[in-house]
């Protein structure tokens, strides 16, 4: 079966909600969804959050999440609150 | 589930599960800031709790109703301002520190979520000062405040966490449990996610922090010792104390429990307490204060006394005091369960002790100490330097307050340069894990970050050698009353002896020491000794071998420092530099070395070392230093002439084994290298040719230099596992030093050039080298061959070949020596081999089975070895690698 992917950018500076977006673009996603994260310099409690979200709902729809361009801060803070685990990190 | 987790109910535990997702997600969104970031967030807090200093005071003291309103503003400004102060502009975020000269750089690394428990005494003051600490750490903090202090708390927390926010923290960074109880406290510190419990209280919440299974800072509660020393200013010592005592009516923990006055002073103390508004009461009030104050089940004074008023406490004992009473202070004549009011008093009640001596009064600060105190706060007025440094030194506490307010002296910051705190840690006396004042370093985890370092490296040599035919002309220069020759009888029948008296200075009177042919040992050392003394010798010429040479080292070093313990100075060592033993540097008689070696081999004549065969043990011990040295080398080739051939192939080889061995040697430096080079290139050149033709001069000089540049090589860079081999190996079979070398020689270049099964730790070397250099070697010597693997098995080859027309046994088992007896002795061998401090300096790390290998590989004999190094090109590049390139 061809797994479709789907690419989104993470825009840095709204980080939270271009999360929330994603979040909603997971039901059209095939198998796999890649969001860029190029941009996104830090995250905060709000962006957490919404990954913290998005982790749940990719594993209820069988969609594997990767984060793109994630600063080793960023992949730092997430390895912290034990979020690094639900995403795959494609080069 | 835990009893204390059954008795919070599902609700309870879900509020603190929030609290500790909120801490836990601003943790690690913090751990993205900058130091800027930080400062920039820090700095309005502290204006913030400033401003509301007085505001929150006035909620803590309606809150907890002990205290004193006004002091309480004072803390809140002390743990905002005072703590500001120090921490404004130390870095706490990335480099911390950096130590260029030692190549060392700290690093701070966040702790994460930290439960926080603080006390009722220093509410809102212990809040502020931690959140201050936390957001200038990028940590997240979750306060449990004493049940009875909670409101007060929040609000600070509340404060601290809006100007925080407002100013760029994370969401969540602070949260404060309202209506906290014990099994929230439970629950929080066991928490998985909770990092560090901080816990500033009572007893009862400090244990628990560091039953909790977590890292903790727990700090103990005190019963201040002061020390009031005749020589005191008594004026200052009194207004100090009455200060510190009355402050927030006594309620820090670091004042002020019993002053221990000098019986001279006493009187007068009192009475200037007195004056200033303290009430001292009498036998009979004290013994009433003692009852009502301290529950005689517990022995600790009851809590509804914190903090209180001198006079309601007086009031509440049924004492007639003035309205104007600050301090109650009771005379008490002992410390201990049955002098109650020895304990400690966290309100405005001061025992006092008249002491009839220094040694009374610093006993009983040590038993005021030791009575629930311990590694607290102690307080000494004195201006006697002696006693404040005994004071300081029998006292166990991590704050000796000298001349100032105990209390307000242990914050910090205000009399003196300690730093501020509202946690004092009372190290393992107080079950606590430091002593410090603690601060923004004990909410860090520090790291280190050592680069290598480049460590000094040296080349001494004697500032004189003299060389070639004739050199021993230069003996007159040095101006002698009474010269020793130390010699072997052998070489005072070939004439020697004769052609050295003839080159001293006229003037000098000139003895002779014949010593048997043979290692020196201690009986050897003893007889120049006595030589020495008979004639007061200013001087002694060693003129032999390396046996020679180095009994007239052991004679000098004796003769000059008769305390030197030769057993301690032969002591095994890693590093010279480190070593334990010290040689001696004070000298009893002044006595000039100048060596002529007869040998072409040990190199002796500008050596650090000296061997020394111990009988009793059989074995030989090395003595190492640059004390050793002889002053003056004189490396005359005439002297050698007469050396039959075995001898000139066994010390001659012993040469190369050093230049080899310097040349591999982990301690190896450009300096030592071109030496070891030029050794080896000389030695394979001139000694099949002095072995074979000893009347050639030509070679013999060679050789004679040779040895004598070998030497400068190892004198610096050490030599092997060849030599440790070697000194085990001949001390128990009898076998000259350099035949027992030469029997090792080619096994250990095939052992050092293979991929070696332990590297040696060298912090010199940059990768392993010894394989490239010993083709460098062979290079040098022109042996040709391509890869590394090529040139070494050359290098081997050629060495084999040396040895066979120096006529060297092929093996061990050649010499006769039974193979039982051999596999018998093996085992021994190899540890004594171990032992020995040769090897340290060896490129491969050898295990003892290594060591046992070699020594069997040398028993079947040469030409089965074979290198299996890494067979890699050396580039020019990689050349000579070294630490300092
Ligand atoms: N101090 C150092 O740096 C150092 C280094 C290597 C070895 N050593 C030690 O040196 C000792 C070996 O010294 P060595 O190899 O010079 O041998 P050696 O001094 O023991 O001399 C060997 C024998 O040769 C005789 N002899 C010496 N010179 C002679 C000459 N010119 N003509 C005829 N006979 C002569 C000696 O009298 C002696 O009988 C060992 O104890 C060894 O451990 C010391
Ligand atoms: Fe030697």
């Amino acid at each position: 079966m061809p797994i479709s992917e789907t690419c989104l950018n993470i825009d840095g500076a709204r980080a939270a909600q271009s999360l929330q977006e994603a979040l909603t673009a997971l039901d059209t996603a095939g198998g796999e969804m890649v969001l860029d994260f190029s941009s996104v310099r830090r995250v905060d409690a709000g962006a957490l959050r919404a990954m913290e979200k998005l982790a749940a709902a990719a594993g209820d729809k069988a969609v594997k999440v990767g984060l793109r361009g994630v600063n080793i801060d960023v992949y730092k803070a997430l390895k912290l609150i034990k979020l690094a685990s639900r995403f795959s990190f494609p080069a | 589930m835990t009893d204390y987790a059954a008795s919070l109910g599902e609700d309870r535990i879900a509020y603190l599960e929030g609290l500790v997702d909120q801490a836990r997600t601003a943790a690690a969104v913090f751990t993205q800031y900058t130091q800027e970031d930080v400062d920039r967030i820090v700095k309005p807090m502290v204006l913030a709790g400033m401003e509301q200093a007085r505001h929150l005071a006035t909620l803590a003291f309606e809150e907890t109703k002990l205290g004193v309103l006004e002091d309480k503003a004072m803390k809140n400004m002390v743990a905002t301002e005072f703590v500001y102060n120090y921490v404004k502009d130390k870095r706490t975020v990335g480099v911390m520190r950096e130590f260029p000269e030692r190549g060392l750089v700290e690093m701070a690394e966040p702790i994460g979520v930290i439960f926080s428990v603080t006390p009722i005494t220093n509410p809102t003051a212990t809040v502020l000062f931690k959140c201050i600490m936390a957001i200038k750490t990028r940590n997240a903090v979750i306060f449990g405040p004493h049940p009875l202090a909670w409101r007060c708390c929040f609000e600070a927390v509340r404060i601290m966490y809006e100007a925080a926010v407002k100013h760029g923290a994370p969401e969540g960074v602070f949260t404060c449990l309202e209506s906290p109880t014990v099994p929230d406290n439970q629950y929080l510190m066991r928490h998985k996610d909770v990092r560090l419990v901080d816990a500033t209280g009572g007893r009862g919440a400090v244990k628990a922090a560091y039953g909790s299974g977590k890292p903790a800072l727990g700090v103990g509660p005190g019963n201040t010792p002061v020390y009031l020393e005749k020589t005191a200013d008594l004026d200052m010592a009194v207004v100090d104390t009455i200060t510190s005592k009355t402050f927030d009516n006594g309620t820090i923990c670091a004042s002020e429990q019993t002053v221990v006055i000098d019986d001279e002073v006493y009187d007068r103390v009192l009475e200037k307490f007195s004056a200033l508004g303290a009430h001292i009461c009498s036998a009979k009030e004290t013994a009433l204060l003692g009852r009502v104050l301290v529950d005689p089940e517990t022995g600790m004074a009851r809590p509804m006394a914190i903090g209180q008023k001198a006079i309601d406490i007086a009031r509440a004992a049924g004492l007639a005091v003035k309205p104007d009473t600050k301090l109650l202070i009771a005379p008490i004549q002992g410390v201990g369960r049955e002098h109650p009011l020895s304990v400690e008093k966290l309100f405005p009640v001061l025992a006092v002790y008249r002491a009839k001596s220094v040694d009374e009064a610093l006993k009983v600060c040590v038993d005021v100490n030791r009575f629930g105190g311990l590694g607290h706060t102690a307080v000494v007025f004195s201006r006697n330097d002696e006693v404040i440094r005994k004071f300081g030194e029998v006292i166990d506490a991590g704050r000796v307050i000298v001349n100032s307010p105990g209390s307000i002296g242990a914050l910090g910051g205000v009399y003196n340069d300690m730093v501020p705190t509202f946690s004092f840690g009372c190290g393992t006396g107080g079950g606590n894990s430091t002593t410090d004042n603690v601060n923004v370093y004990h909410y860090l985890n520090i790291k280190r970050v050592a680069r290598r370092t480049q460590m000094p490296m040296w080349f001494r040599i004697p500032n004189q050698i003299y060389f070639n035919r004739n050199a021993v002309e230069n003996l007159r220069q040095f101006p002698s009353r009474s010269t020793l020759i130390v010699t072997n009888p052998v070489l005072e029948q070939f004439g020697h002896v004769e052609v050295v008296r003839r080159n001293l200075p006229p003037q000098t009177v000139v003895h002779v020491l014949a010593i048997p042919e043979a290692e020196p040992e201690i009986g050897i050392v003893m007889l120049g000794l006595e030589a020495l003394a008979a004639n007061k010798a200013d001087q002694i010429v060693a003129l032999g071998g390396g046996s020679v040479i180095d009994a007239a080292k052991i004679m000098k070093l004796k003769y000059q420092s008769p305390q030197a313990d030769l057993e301690e100075l032969g002591a095994p060592f890693l590093d010279i530099r480190k070593r334990v033993a010290e040689y001696p540097t004070e000298k009893t008689n002044q006595l000039r070395l100048i060596a002529i070696p007869t040998t072409s081999g040990t190199g002796s004549e500008v050596t650090p070392f000296a061997v020394l065969f111990d009988k009793q043990r059989g074995r030989k011990v090395t003595l190492t230093d640059y004390s050793l040295s002889p002053d003056v080398a004189i490396v005359d080739p005439q002297f050698v002439m007469s050396m039959p051939k075995a001898l000139t192939a066994d010390t001659g080889i012993d040469c190369l084994v050093h230049a080899l061995e310097a040349a591999v040697s982990v301690y190896g430096s450009p300096y030592t290298e071109s030496h070891a080079m030029q050794a080896i290139r000389l030695a394979f050149r001139y000694l099949p040719i002095a072995y074979e033709n000893p009347r050639d001069e030509e070679a013999r000089s060679m050789m004679h230099n040779a040895a004598c540049i070998a030497a400068l090589a190892f004198s610096n860079a050490s030599v092997g596992v060849n030599h440790a081999l070697a000194h085990a190996f001949g001390a128990r079979f009898g076998v000259a030093h350099g035949r027992a070398n030469a029997l090792m020689l080619p096994h250990v270049i095939a052992y050092n050039a293979a991929v070696p099964t332990k590297f040696m730790p060298s912090p010199h070397v940059r990768g392993y080298t010894a394989h490239k250099k010993y083709a460098q070697i062979a290079d040098l010597l022109g042996l040709g061959g391509h890869t590394v693997a090529e040139k070494v098995d050359r290098l081997i080859a050629a060495t084999e070949q040396l040895l066979d027309r120096l006529a060297v046994p092929r093996s061990i088992a050649l010499l006769g020596i039974a193979e039982e007896d051999f596999a018998r002795a093996v085992p021994e061998l190899a540890q004594i081999a171990f032992d020995d401090p040769s090897w340290r300096t060896n490129p491969r790390m050898p295990l003892l089975n290594e060591l046992a290998d070699l020594f069997w590989s040398a028993y079947r004999g040469r030409g089965l070895a074979k290198a299996a190094g890494p067979s890699e090109q050396p580039t020019a590049a990689e050349g000579l690698v070294y630490a300092n390139k």
